[in-house]
């Protein structure tokens, strides 16, 4: 690899090999400050309030006949209230939990989405931060969810499963805590930041790559070689539209599973 | 396995670890999430809610309307047939009424016939009594003249007292009827 980035060729193009420090570009505003912004959290606010504003509008003025806009909005919306809040908690606990839903499925799919914009082309949930505060409010959503339902019952629920021989709980207890209480937040975390970080130096390396192959090496063989890049990277532009969707499908559903098997009478 | 990714450029300056968030990074987490999900709460799902409901209402407005329609259809329908009901009675009694009507009518009409025939029948029996008297009155006085006028013949000359010889005549005939009564 090193050898790829020291190449240098006669126009001094070389290749330049996608790096973690993508993910920590300068700071803009506020250096230095816990308020410090750099080019993601740029990207996140925009995203932010385009979100706010388009889902405001398609809301604003609702008609019972819904033009195409708002029948665009209200499809998003019952993707969330129907087929995840509904399905899995039922009309009730469906219609308690679901701003947290419906908040957690649009932002982690706005802030996946700018991972293939053009002029963004980094995930906003590509740095941890999203992730984590996501996975911390799903965690502590399912646990308040738990103990509201069960006062008492519901960690002893969840350790100590019912149905099983007592000796048993040595091995049981201690497996059903990890899971549980430790492994999900971190799961829901590095699922959703490892595709997005994963997906970006992907498409960066493919792009760079067509770069190189086109302007740098030149000749047949470099322009066969970029061609092959740039249909990989397009292809998997594409592929990055899918996973940005279905990482916030995922992330919101297993946040609906968790406060469903909180919720439930048994384990 | 993260290290793998740190092809990093050829200065190894100290490379974030893309694990360890940063204080910035949390806090333009947190911000994003705390106005989306208050507008979510507060404002845009309230307002789908309100629509759903809104939508459901008339639905079920709709139904009721068509459901109090039908019931107006079917309580219209129950008077239409009482109503027939009431009409094709009527008319039964009306028709009984004109049979019976008739049946009177008839009978009246047969009475004053008969009585019209007997009391033309009554008529005619007087007429015939009257002619029959009549008729024996002149046959009597004719069958008087004829025997008077016989017996002139007969004697050869003319019965002179008129009136004696037609009282003879009267007695006879008397005797005559007399004798027809007693046989």
């Amino acid at each position: 690899m090193n050898g790829l980035n020291s190449l240098v060729l006669s126009e001094s193009i070389t290749f330049h090999a996608p790096s973690i420090t993508e993910f920590f570009p300068a700071a803009i505003f506020f250096e230095g400050t816990p308020f410090e912004m750099n080019r993601i959290m740029i990207i996140r606010m925009i995203m932010v309030i385009l979100l706010v504003v388009i889902f405001w509008l398609g809301t604003r003025k609702m008609s019972l006949v819904p033009g195409r806009f708002q029948g665009a909005i209200e499809m998003g919306l019952d993707l969330v209230r129907v087929n995840i809040a509904e399905d899995l908690l039922g009309k009730k606990d469906g219609r308690r939990f679901l701003p947290i839903l419906t908040t957690i499925f649009f932002l982690v799919l706005f802030l996946n989405i700018t991972g293939i914009v053009p002029g963004f082309n980094i995930a906003g949930s590509s740095v941890i931060g999203i992730p984590l505060v996501l996975a911390v409010v799903s965690y502590f959503t399912f646990i308040y969810a738990g103990l509201k339902k069960h006062p008492g019952a519901f960690l002893k629920n969840s350790l100590f499963p019912s149905g099983v021989p007592k000796a048993f709980y040595i091995v049981v207890t201690p497996i059903e805590l990890l899971s549980t209480f430790v492994l999900r937040p971190v799961t829901l975390t590095l699922r959703l930041l490892m595709n997005m970080i994963v997906g970006h130096l992907l498409l960066v390396l493919l792009f760079s790559a067509t770069h190189f192959f086109v302007l740098g090496v030149g000749q047949w063989y470099g322009y066969v070689g970029g061609a092959g890049t740039l249909a990989f990277g397009i292809a998997f532009s594409l592929f990055e539209i899918l996973v940005a969707v279905l990482q916030a499908y995922v992330f919101t559903l297993l946040t609906a599973v968790y406060l469903q098997l909180a919720l439930a009478e048994e384990h | 396995m993260l290290h793998a990714f740190v092809w990093a450029s050829e200065s190894t300056e100290s490379v974030p670890n893309p694990l360890i968030p940063a204080i910035y990074d949390i806090v333009w987490s947190i911000i994003p999430f705390a106005i989306v999900l208050f507008m979510f709460w507060k404002v845009i799902l309230p307002n789908m809610q309100k629509t759903l409901d809104a939508r459901a209402e008339k639905i079920e407005g709709g139904i009721a309307l068509a459901e109090s329609a039908q019931q107006e259809a079917a309580v219209a329908l129950e008077k239409y047939n009482a109503l027939l009901q009431e009409a094709r009675a009527e008319a039964a009694d009306i028709k009984e009424k004109a049979r019976a009507e008739g049946a009177l009518i008839l009978a009246e009409l047969k009475d004053q016939a008969s009585d019209a025939a007997e009391a033309i029948t009554a008529k005619a029996q007087q007429q015939i009594e009257a002619e029959r008297l009549a008729a024996v009155q002149s046959l009597r006085s004719e069958v008087g003249q004829l025997a008077l006028e016989l017996a002139g013949r007969v004697i050869g000359e003319q019965v002179k007292d008129a009136k004696a010889s037609s009282a003879v005549v009267d007695r006879y005939l008397a005797d005559v009827e007399k004798n027809e009564k007693s046989k």
